[in-house]
Formats: structure tokens, C-alpha cells, sequence
């Protein structure tokens, strides 16, 4: 049981997409103006990585080795495609919002990365934690990036139609402007690097 | 069927939506290749090689065999079968009859199938029904974009490298916090030419 526990805490600390491994930032900067956008986005990251990651331990010992990464690319973007439709069906204004990243999860490195690193080598189950852990790695960071900058950019967060919380500020337009994504990504993960070396400091 | 003027999708694609700085599209190579100028160069050249070709490969594919065939939910898998074996072929044919091209750009190729600004010009393209012309110009000029931000960015980061910045904000923190002010200057655009 604690293995399985660990499997899926790891996708949220040391292997975390965006802190620990670096992968799949366009989308992060491109999208989180709003919580509201960053969930959506990660939903549908979320969907397209578990059930490849899925299909793809399912066939790891079917896939020839040579062939491997053609083979991942066109299994991620049969989900891609699947989310892609289901979105502009179902949710509309989600889907103009997001626009060209809907179909750009298929080059998101998270997802051929966690194929090529973990479904190739594990079995289903471990590979189905593994995806749930990484999704929600993405999934956080994303809601953290989208609510600074929804905060700051417009002086409330509001998902859905919801006012979570306003906060007595003059909106900075910059936050949710292009500039503050990268702002917001700088200082985020310059304290995480400094949390790591402090860390490291005082011995692991 | 599309209002905009040539001149206006090129400066469009170069200035005011600049795939890196403003679309945030191919992000990856953008901090991974700029830690010099020369092989941001090299990245640079093989993308606007690899765009321009990709976008009169998938027009083609789209107009006349998807859409012919009610095939448009394949679209994706298509567009990114056809980078991959693109890609696959250029350096095939670089490799054996333009040695010196090959040379400087060669390793950068492969890094391409996987950057999301050469699916996202050709994806743009079909969403906003651009006609064949309109389709190149815009790659190219997604293209050219690509080149000024990353040159702007590698020349300053080679600087960079004898400027004493703090630990915790060394190696990629500082290189967004460099992309901020890029973009910060690129974000004028939009006022400047009314889109």
C-alpha cells in the first residue's frame, strides 16, 4: 500500500512536471490567466495522460522497441483528438478560451515523457498512479499560477461563475497579460530552488 | 473569406502575436537552445526550414485529401504523422546533398517534431481557414518571430553569463525573468498596431 502511496506523492513533489522535471510549460504560461482556464487545461491533460499512459503499459510488451515513440505519439493524440471534440461539444466558451492548446497536449513533453519513462517499463496499475500523480502535480501548479495571476491581474478569483474570494486591490492588467506569466513562472520557481538548496543545506 | 492583407498577417505573425513571447508556443527550446548564439541560430534556421515546408505539406493533406474525404477528425494524428516523417525527410536530403546546411542545423532537427510552434502554425492555419498563400506567408512570418525572440534572448543570456546573480535565482528563474522584459517590449505592439 505505501508504494502505491508513493508512486503518486512523487508525481506531486520530486517528479513534478513543471518543478521537477520542466516539462509542459507552454501550456502553463499560455493558459493560466484564470483558475477557471487552468483547471479546464488540466483536465484535459489529466484524461489524455491517464488513459494513454494506461494503453500504453497495457502494450508495452506488444510495442516494438524500435518504433516505440510513433506509436506513443499516435495512441496520445487518439485522446488528444477525443478531448479536442468532447470539449468543443460540451463546453464551448472553454474551448474558444483555450483554442490551439486544446490540440498542442499531443506534443506536451508531460505526456510522452511519463510514457517513455514509466508506462513502457510498468505494469497497468502502477502506471495508472503514476499518471493520477502526475496529473495532479499539473493540476496544482496550474491552479496556483492561474490564481496568482487572476488575483492580481483582476483583484478576485472567480471560477466558473463563482466569486471565491475579492481582494481590495487596483488590478494589475500586466498579471494576466503575457509578461506576468513569465513573471509569475521566475519567481515560483525561484523559490523553489531556493527551498531545494536550503534544504540541501541543512542535509538533506 | 480572410480580411486581413499579406502585409498585415506577416507583421501579425513577426511583432503583435509573436509565437514565443506572446502565444507562448515552443517554450521548451526557448530556454533548453539559447544559452548560445550560435545555436540558437542553428535552432532558428531549422525551424523556419521546417515550418514553411510543414505548412505546404498539411495544406495540401488537408484541402485535398481530408476534406475531400470527410476525414477532418483525423486531422491531428495526420498533421503530426507528417512533421514527424518531414522532419525525417529533410534530413535525409540534407544530409546527402546539402553537407554544410546539414551540418550546422542537423542536430537541431530532431528536437523539432516535438516543439509545439512547428503543430501549432499548421494547426492555426486550419482553424483559421487561411487559403494557400496566406498559410506560407503566415509560417514564415512565424518563423521570423521565432528567430528575433530566441537571438534576442540567446545574445542577452551569453552576456548573462558574467553577471553575478543570486543562487536561487541562477539558471531558469533568471532566464524567465529576462523573458519578462522581452516580453514586456513586445506587448507594446498591440497598441502600436491596432489589430
Amino acid at each position: 500500500m505505501s508504494k502505491v502511496l508513493d508512486e503518486y506523492i512523487r508525481g506531486i513533489t520530486t517528479d513534478n512536471p513543471i518543478f521537477g522535471l520542466v516539462l509542459g510549460l507552454c501550456p502553463l504560461l499560455a493558459v493560466t490567466t484564470s483558475v477557471e482556464n487552468g483547471i479546464g487545461m488540466a483536465a484535459g491533460a489529466a484524461f489524455v495522460l491517464i488513459c494513454s499512459n494506461v494503453i500504453i503499459s497495457a502494450l508495452r510488451k506488444q510495442i516494438p522497441a524500435s518504433v516505440r515513440l510513433p506509436i506513443f505519439i499516435i495512441i496520445i493524440a487518439t485522446f488528444v483528438t477525443i478531448v479536442d471534440m468532447s470539449m468543443e461539444a460540451f463546453t464551448p466558451d472553454m474551448y474558444t478560451q483555450l483554442g490551439v492548446f486544446i490540440p498542442l497536449i499531443v506534443v506536451n513533453c508531460i505526456i510522452i515523457g511519463r510514457a517513455e519513462a514509466y508506462a513502457n517499463k510498468n505494469n497497468v496499475f502502477y502506471s495508472l498512479i503514476d499518471a493520477l500523480g502526475s496529473a495532479t502535480g499539473f493540476l496544482l501548479v496550474l491552479v496556483l499560477m492561474g490564481a496568482i495571476r487572476e488575483i492580481l491581474g483582476t483583484g478576485a478569483i472567480a471560477p466558473f461563475g463563482y466569486t471565491l474570494i475579492t481582494v481590495p486591490i487596483n488590478p494589475a492588467t500586466f498579471m494576466i497579460m503575457p509578461p506576468g506569466a513569465f513573471l509569475t513562472i521566475a519567481i515560483l520557481m525561484a523559490i523553489v530552488n531556493y527551498r531545494k538548496a536550503k534544504k540541501l543545506a541543512r542535509g538533506g | 473569406m480572410v480580411e486581413e492583407s499579406l502585409i498585415a498577417v506577416l507583421i501579425n505573425g513577426v511583432f503583435v502575436k509573436n509565437f514565443l513571447l506572446i502565444q507562448f508556443l515552443g517554450l521548451c527550446s526557448f530556454v533548453g537552445v539559447t544559452k548560445d548564439l550560435k545555436s540558437a541560430t542553428g535552432m532558428s534556421g531549422a525551424v523556419i526550414f521546417v515550418m514553411t515546408m510543414a505548412a505546404v505539406a498539411s495544406f495540401g493533406l488537408y484541402t485535398y485529401i481530408l476534406v475531400p474525404l470527410k476525414l477532418e477528425f483525423l486531422t491531428l494524428i495526420c498533421f503530426i504523422v507528417v512533421i514527424a516523417s518531414l522532419v525525417q525527410l529533410v534530413e535525409f536530403v540534407l544530409r546527402k546533398h546539402v553537407t554544410p546546411l546539414y551540418r550546422s542545423l542537423g542536430i537541431f532537427l530532431p528536437l523539432i517534431t516535438t516543439n509545439c510552434a512547428v503543430l501549432g502554425v499548421v494547426m492555426l492555419n486550419v482553424m483559421n481557414d487561411y487559403p494557400f498563400v496566406y498559410s506560407v506567408v503566415f509560417a514564415i512570418a512565424a518563423g521570423l518571430g521565432y528567430m528575433v525572440a530566441m537571438l534576442m534572448m540567446a545574445s542577452i543570456r551569453e552576456r548573462a553569463e558574467y553577471v553575478n546573480v543570486p543562487g536561487a535565482i541562477q539558471g531558469l528563474p533568471h532566464a524567465f525573468l529576462v523573458a519578462t522584459m522581452l516580453s514586456m517590449a513586445f506587448v507594446n505592439y498591440f497598441k502600436v498596431i491596432p489589430v
